[in-house]
């Protein structure tokens, strides 16, 4: 018996035994190995069982963290008459993968009625060909480049720049009108005495065209954009200065004028990459979700001047350590656009074609469905990357 | 869903003991929601209250460092969604990728490289934070030496493999710095989470848009006491983003909103994905950069590059920098005139807005280069442009500083060269002043040049 007890004190701290040639002979035996063996058998199991529950995975369900909204996103019509249509807005959601957009977000060309020799030389090799005219300058924006929309802006009637006229300023219009069918933006020169008289002389050489005036703001005579916009059927560009209450005022103003939520987009202001990015991320952040929390006077899409992000040193600015401008001012653009998208701008005022690209193929993603994209196997990622 | 002075205030002991620093129990409740102040302060707290507040106080997603020493960089720590509603804490990390396989000059270019990477903006360096170690070479062997190697830099590591066992012999090498490891998956479980515990370092799931998988990932590592977690959810570059970014907010918004035990870590994004697809240097960094930048606006904690261009780096540090911000701190310089350089009564006077970053523009442009007064005028930290949109900037503000800062009693001149873009207020600055405006460039930058124009010419 001694020996049987060595032995399963030797067998205290084994998980398992196995006996090879065994032979006994006896006459009578007790088996007290029994209770020994089931108890090392127990632990066994026991501590197997252990390592099983950790390594088998629970399956717990994921459900995604989809919210209601009880506002949404009013739609508005860009194009008419001879224009193909654009819409813009429409949201129910914050995300896709809540609801996916209507809409994708758009891409504007910015033309100028005059060649404009301060643009940033990349822009210029892309258009020196066409800059003495607007409507060939549209013409390629929408050929070449895939433009959605055209946006002319009317630098030339102001005071000080070319001082040209109302009248002018309609030849313009009306030459880019018959130059492109896309719909149009209509901008002008930011002098607050004469641009609400410019828009207005626009808006009647594009009647029932449905253009976008830029901009009414509390500058300026509003009353007398929202009149040529109502008279005849263009909307309205709301622009405030990164301040939520200043574009709700102005929002309910200009709806008293006789507009709706459908016939205004808003400019919350893009400050560009580097110089305040950060407070028009917040604004428009603000926005948007004042908007799905149902604040009628915050429900209309949004437009970026992306084309601020060029006003960046970083982006034009020759400086070796930098790298070429050729590279960086593209770059500048997409990240200041591609930033105000992702907070919810639905209409973005761009100048360079590879910018106007990169946004936009992310932004035909808002209007897909999770997880309904084929993607990529990337699990090799670590040995595939060269 | 956050935290408010109230909900600490309920659980102090309002004793008003002021052994914190403060004068009330509610003004320490009120710096700790605004993490302004440390729990342990308060001397008078029960232990049990003591861990019930240390629970509500953990932020929303955990905050890990990666590294030791002066090698570290720590991520997550958020507690919004929204920056606007308190701030982002620590910067996204930006880590670039480098391979075992490169041969022993390429490597140490390449670290080099990093080293060197640096850009300063608004008086601050911007500079990258970690390095990737990847298992390209698929040897454990190698794995192991070239950890080895980037011990002398001096960055904290990410090491990359999906091999446990190149993980180990990398760990022997390098486990004692704490590196993140990336990554476990649902076939290298075991091992991976054993390597993590054993050498106290934390562990990255890669679930690629598979959020239920991740959960499972996250529910076992965390019960075997593994706390320091990161999660990739996959970075899809072309069609696949509108998956990443969804995945990457939905984690977040279930850290946040949802306080969701599985998902509260912090994310990480690998936007050097875009080389599996994109071979040309330009188009490929110009697109690596865009999706960086897509994901960091939406919640990436650390995301790994594969191109080193500074072209393509510097509006990645940029965004960073800005969306890092605290939304909470005024963005302003003292209003007030400004010497730079040799200053006399002939001295030219310039004036400004007290938004920082064009006040750090400006000095930057003219400091060492030009011999100027300069009037930085109170705008409440907004720039030119959105200051003279807004109205701070305005004829009257201007006569005001004019004459509150004595400048005329310090030069001869009359003259004041105000920034290009606030030129539409040139005239009413002239009236009300009864100084002549100059309109000087728009872009700072130009300032040394104009000024040494007008010399010569008067």
């Amino acid at each position: 018996m001694d020996k049987i007890s060595q032995l399963l004190k030797l067998l205290e701290k084994t998980d398992y035994l196995e006996i090879n040639e065994f032979r006994m002979d006896f006459d009578e035996l007790e088996l007290q190995l029994a209770p020994a063996m089931q108890r090392i058998m127990q632990q066994a199991v026991q501590q197997q069982a252990v390592v099983k529950q950790a390594s088998e995975i629970e399956s717990l369900e994921f459900t995604p963290p989809v919210q209601d909204y009880p506002g949404e996103v009013a739609e508005v019509q860009l194009g008419a008459g001879s224009r193909k249509p654009v819409f813009l807005g429409g949201q129910k959601a914050l995300y896709r993968f809540e609801d996916p957009q209507p809409n994708p977000p758009v891409v504007t060309f910015d033309v100028f009625d005059i060649p404009m020799p301060g643009l940033p030389r990349p822009i210029r090799e892309h258009f020196s060909d066409v800059m003495d005219h607007p409507g060939d300058w549209a013409k390629k924006a929408v050929k070449e480049f895939g433009a959605n929309m055209v946006t002319i802006h009317l630098i030339g009637t102001g005071p000080k720049v070319m001082d040209k006229t109302p009248r002018e300023a309609a030849q313009d219009i009306e030459e880019v009108l018959q130059a492109v069918d896309v719909p149009l933006v209509v901008g002008g020169s930011g002098d607050p005495q004469k641009d609400p008289v410019i828009l207005e002389a626009a808006a009647a050489a594009a009647e029932g065209e449905r253009c976008l005036l830029a901009s009414a703001n509390l500058d300026l005579d509003y009353r007398m954009v929202a009149k040529a916009a109502v008279d005849y059927n263009h909307a309205v560009l709301s622009w405030a200065i990164t301040d939520v209450n200043m574009q709700k005022t102005l929002n309910k103003y200009l709806m008293k004028e006789g507009l709706t939520p459908n016939d205004i987009v808003m400019d919350p202001t893009t400050c560009a990459l580097g110089y305040g990015i950060e407070f028009s991320i917040d604004v428009i952040t603000r926005t948007r979700l004042a908007a799905l929390k149902g604040d009628q006077d915050l429900q209309m899409p949004m437009s970026s001047g992306t084309t601020n992000a060029w006003g960046s040193r970083e982006a034009w600015m020759k400086n070796d350590d930098w790298g070429p401008t050729d590279y960086r001012g593209p770059i500048w653009e997409i990240v200041t656009g591609l930033t105000m998208m992702l907070c919810g701008v639905d209409i973005f005022m761009m100048l360079h074609p590879l910018s106007v690209q990169l946004l936009s193929e992310i932004g035909s993603t808002f209007t897909k469905e999770y997880l309904s994209t084929d993607v990529p196997d990337i699990s090799n990622w670590i040995t595939e990357l060269e | 869903m956050q935290l408010t002075a109230m909900d600490i205030y309920k659980l102090l002991p309002k004793t008003n003991c002021e052994d914190c620093g403060e004068a009330s129990c509610m003004a320490f409740a009120t710096k700790l929601s605004e993490k302004e102040t440390q729990l342990d302060l308060c001397t008078e707290l029960e232990s049990e209250a003591f861990t019930e507040l240390e629970a509500m106080l953990a932020p929303a997603v955990r905050e890990i460092t990666i590294g030791t020493g002066d090698k570290t960089v720590t991520i997550g720590g958020d507690e919004v969604l929204y920056r606007y509603e308190l701030t982002y804490y620590n910067p996204t990390a930006l880590v670039i990728d480098i391979a075992d396989n490169l041969s022993s000059d390429e490597f140490q270019e390449r670290v080099k490289t990093i080293q060197g990477t640096e850009f300063e903006r608004i008086g601050e360096i911007l500079k990258l934070d970690a390095i990737a170690l990847r298992n390209a070479s698929g040897d454990p062997a190698k794995f192991a030496e070239a950890a080895t190697k980037l011990k002398d830099t001096r960055f904290p590591l990410v090491l990359c493999s999906f091999d446990p066992e190149a993980m180990r012999a990398a760990l022997e090498k390098v486990g004692d710095e704490k590196p993140l490891i990336y990554a476990v998956n649902e076939s290298n479980l075991e091992e991976m989470a054993a390597l993590a515990l054993e050498y106290h370092c934390p562990l990255t799931i890669f679930s690629p848009n598979d959020l239920e998988k991740m959960k499972n990932i996250s529910r076992a590592l965390r019960s075997k006491g593994i706390e320091d977690i990161v999660l990739d959810p996959g970075t899809f570059v072309e069609a696949g983003v509108g998956d990443s970014l969804d995945d990457f907010v939905m984690i977040r918004r279930l850290a946040v909103e949802e306080r969701d035990e599985d998902f509260r870590f912090p994310i990480l994004g690998i936007p050097a994905l875009t080389w599996l697809y994109e071979k040309d240097e330009v188009q490929g960094g110009i697109r690596e950069a865009t999706i960086a930048a897509t994901l960091m606006n939406k919640y990436a904690d650390v995301l790994i590059f594969h191109g080193t261009s500074i072209w393509e780096l510097i509006p990645v540090l940029t965004l960073r920098q800005g969306i890092y911000t605290d939304p909470r701190k005024p963005q302003a310089v003292d209003a007030g005139l400004y010497e730079f350089g040799d200053v006399d009564q002939d001295s030219p006077v310039l004036m400004t807005t007290n938004f920082a970053l064009t006040f750090y523009t400006v000095e930057g442009d003219i400091k060492g280069k030009a011999n100027t007064y300069l009037l930085v005028l109170d705008t409440e930290g907004r720039a030119v442009d959105v200051s003279l949109a807004g109205g701070q900037l305005n004829a009257e503000a201007v006569a005001d500083l004019i004459k509150e800062t004595g400048v005329e009693e310090k030069v001869k001149t009359r003259t004041l060269i105000i920034p290009g873009l606030a030129a539409p207020v040139s005239g009413e600055i002239e009236d009300e002043s009864g100084w002549e405006v100059l309109v000087g460039p728009r872009d700072s930058s130009a300032v040394p040049g104009f000024l040494s124009d007008l010399k010569e010419k008067s």
